[in-house]
């Protein structure tokens, strides 16, 4: 035995030296080519080289959203496939890390990575190649960790909620006045994911939709504590409807949520995907991310030899976010109720987080602000009669439970 | 009329040769292949070749690449290594989930709360012993109820697992950065405490060293002490062992406090030399794995090396091949799935030898 496993010792020392000789002239050019890309040089579309990290793969709504922006970016600046390297299925542990070291060694100038609990592994890989520029969606730390090749990004997808919201309001009001409810039972259900400041902006926003139509609204909320798990999603719905919910949303990434609506019955608003696939009778709408906008922006300037914004996020007013085609159980003039906020939101005559429509603990937010207390730290926040979600930051900062919203936890 | 002798018959082998026994594992590793090849061929369409190159690419094809796959194959031999007395002891230890996730769970929190107080030095070995001693006490509990009121082991442990998992969830609500996300993030990713140092310019040397020094003991421990023969001897039949004047229910928990303590080192391993933080996921059910891991060594430490390292190879080349193919990481598990059930099958022909109707008999 011994005899053998000398010879596999020696074969694995021959092949690591092999690999070794290799990956040192590999990161040799990526060093050459980094330094022109620091003296300001642009970064031709052509040599350009672009990693992506993603949490899932095609098989899963939200890292299918970033795919087909980056798909997006490739078409728009003539990026060929073999350009980026795409890593699925990366865990919010060390293989991030890994997997984005092992891209910045494949010579990728600007590596992306789509998950939140990927932020530390990104940082800690950003700091190891300075010549590279690392970007990571959701994430709040680009501003605070002083690194300038590490940046964040998100999108205004709350603005798509509260559209999102304006659909469910105008279905609740349909359901009014047909008399199959009434006001006081106007009860919306969400499903969230995990208590933080991203679901909550997510379902505040969606509820001020639809308090915008039906003012004596009211929501639960019930959280999975995961991101992507269908059947407890399916039965979080389902707890919801038997707890006098007659809509439910969801801020969870599978379909879970609106099987369960189908087979009961109820109206649903879905996330990332069209849910009409499954929910045919029930998917009224869903609020999508149009990642390929800050996509090819970002790559753009890139190219350009440009700064990248350290925080990113955008609305309506670029495309950078969506709602899918209204569905056959949507009430009637949903499409111009929808039209009309968008518009007025992209023109920023609405705003989502508007003080006076809504109320903490029985006050206004500014009032609240002003006693002090817990509600301080939102004084940056609040100012011209709104609050400015992500505006400071690119990832959402409201995370206040408003009036006429439970959460159960 | 002659009774028909059936055309193959298999008989029990006496002795096979240590030759015969390497060329019976070398067929059918070129067979498992084969037959990989084709799947891949019939399945993807793509160039198995191209395929297998990626997977070596992957997993070893750049110093970082090469490792990584050091450091995982490391951590999964450990436990191995942890289980095998268990085992041998025919106790089944389907625990070691939960005792490398308690032996995480220590380490993260020393980590968390000293990491600013003692010195590094200090930290190590704080984290170290306390490691061992949770897995330790994750191992004694199910042993000591076996030895007591004759509990089913295998069950006892496998609820452990959950149970440390729930702890671990409920640690993660103190620990968590930032609060309501559910993740702990890296710690002390400014001052670095409690990771593990870098020896001659590489973060994983000490990985290795501890990993080698336990296999190597380990080996000894069951080849040379006392009390790895009674573990043997306990193992094989315990009426045997009672016979013999072997305190039985002292060797089982002996056993388990040795088993859960090296998975435990195990865990310290994973948070303070790899991935510097701590999750439910922290195990990545690599306590299973190395089950596999340790039966298909028969328990010799050394050959667990191979077994792991080649485990870890082909999950660490999964991931270039689903980066370069657009294969799934599925794809690697079934060319996994191949090889072993090719090897773990082999070992029926090192057992068994057929013996076929002979042409010659049939015309007399």
């Amino acid at each position: 035995m011994k005899r053998y496993l000398g010879i596999l010792v020696a074969l694995v020392m021959t092949v690591s030296m092999l690999a070794g000789c290799g990956s040192s002239s590999e990161s040799d050019s990526t060093s050459a080519k980094s330094e022109t890309g620091e003296s300001g040089a642009a970064v031709s579309a052509s040599d350009i080289k672009i990693g992506v990290i993603y949490i899932g793969d095609e098989n899963e709504g939200y890292s299918e959203s970033h795919m087909t922006g980056i798909d997006t970016m490739a078409e728009n600046l003539g990026i060929s496939e073999d350009q980026i390297i795409e890593k699925t299925n990366i865990p919010e542990d060390e293989s991030c890390y890994d997997a984005a070291v092992d891209l910045a060694d494949q010579g990728c100038d600007i590596v992306f990575a789509t998950s939140f609990g990927h932020e530390d592994y990104l940082i800690q890989a950003a700091e190891e190649f300075p010549d590279v520029q690392f970007c990571h969606a959701t994430g709040y730390q680009a501003a605070s960790s002083g690194l300038d090749n590490f940046h964040n990004y998100f999108d205004n997808i709350y603005e798509a909620r509260y559209v999102s919201g304006v659909v469910a309001g105008m279905k609740l009001q349909s359901m009014i006045e047909e008399g199959t409810i009434t006001a006081e039972q106007a009860k919306v259900g969400y499903v969230g994911a995990y208590p933080y400041a991203e679901v909550i902006s997510g379902f505040t926003s969606f509820y001020l939709g639809v308090k915008s139509i039906v003012s004596e609204a009211t929501m639960e909320v019930r959280y999975t504590n995961s991101w992507a798990d269908s059947s407890l999603e399916a039965e979080t719905a389902t707890a919801l409807i038997s707890d006098g919910c007659v809509l439910i949303s969801q801020h969870a990434d599978t379909t879970g949520a609106p099987t369960a609506c189908q087979s009961a019955g109820v109206p649903c608003v879905g996330y990332n995907v069209d849910m009409t696939s499954v929910a045919p009778d029930c998917a009224l709408t869903s609020p999508t991310n149009n990642w390929g906008v800050y996509y090819t922006e970002t790559v753009q300037a890139v190219l350009d030899g440009q700064a990248i914004d350290v925080d990113w996020a955008k609305g309506f007013a670029d495309d950078a976010v969506r709602l899918t085609d209204l569905g056959s159980a949507c009430a009637e003039g949903t499409q111009d109720a929808v039209d009309k906020a968008i518009a007025a939101i992209s023109d920023g005559s609405l705003h989502v987080f508007d003080t006076t429509t809504f109320t903490v603990d029985g006050k206004s937010l500014e009032d609240q602000i002003a006693a002090g207390g817990d509600y301080e730290k939102y004084a940056d926040y609040v100012s011209d009669g709104y609050y400015h979600e992500s505006e400071l930051a690119s990832a959402p900062s409201f995370d206040i439970i408003i009036d006429g919203i439970t959460a159960v936890e | 009329m002659n009774k028909k002798e059936p055309f193959v018959r298999m008989t029990k082998r006496a002795h096979i040769s240590r030759s015969k026994t390497v060329a019976i594992y070398l067929i059918s590793a070129v067979l498992s292949l084969i037959v990989c090849a084709l799947v891949i061929v019939a399945l993807t369409h793509q160039n198995p070749i191209e395929v297998y190159a990626g997977i070596i690419d992957g997993a070893i094809g750049t110093d970082r690449r090469l490792w990584i796959t050091i450091r995982e194959t490391m951590v999964l031999l450990l436990i191995a290594v942890g289980l095998t007395p268990a085992f041998q002891m025919r106790f089944w230890n389907i625990g070691a989930e939960g005792q490398v996730l308690m032996g995480g769970m220590a380490t993260a929190a020393l980590m968390i709360y000293c990491g600013d107080t003692l010195p590094a030095w200090l930290l190590l070995i704080a984290m170290f012993a306390a490691s061992i001693l949770a897995g330790m006490i994750w191992g004694l509990i199910p042993a000591y109820f076996k030895s007591k009121y004759n509990t089913n082991e295998t069950l006892f442990t496998l609820m452990m697992n959950y149970v440390a998992m729930q702890i671990v969830t409920f640690a993660i609500v103190y620990w968590e950065n930032p609060a309501g996300s559910n993740t702990v993030g890296i710690i002390n990713r400014a001052t670095k405490a409690g990771w593990f140092p870098e020896i001659g310019g590489n973060a994983y040397t000490l990985n290795v060293i501890i990993v080698l020094a336990m296999t190597v003991g380990m080996f000894i421990y069951q080849r040379y002490s006392k009390q790895g023969y009674e573990i043997a001897v306990v193992g094989e039949s315990q009426n045997t062992a009672r016979y013999a004047g072997i305190n039985v229910k002292r060797v089982i928990i002996r056993t388990m406090a040795i088993s859960g303590a090296i998975c435990g080192l195990a865990g310290a391993l994973i948070v303070g030399g790899a991935s510097h933080t701590i999750s439910t996921s922290t195990a990545d059910g690599r306590g299973f794995t190395a089950i596999i891991v340790a039966w298909m060594a028969k328990f010799n430490p050394f050959v667990m090396i191979i077994i792991s390292a080649f485990l870890v190879f082909m999950q660490q080349g999964a991931v270039q091949i689903a980066t370069q193919f657009g294969l799934n990481e599925n794809a690697s598990d079934i060319i996994t799935g191949i090889i072993l059930f090719f090897l773990i099958g082999s070992t029926f022909f090192i057992n068994y030898k057929l013996e076929f109707r002979k042409k010659s008999k049939e015309v007399a």
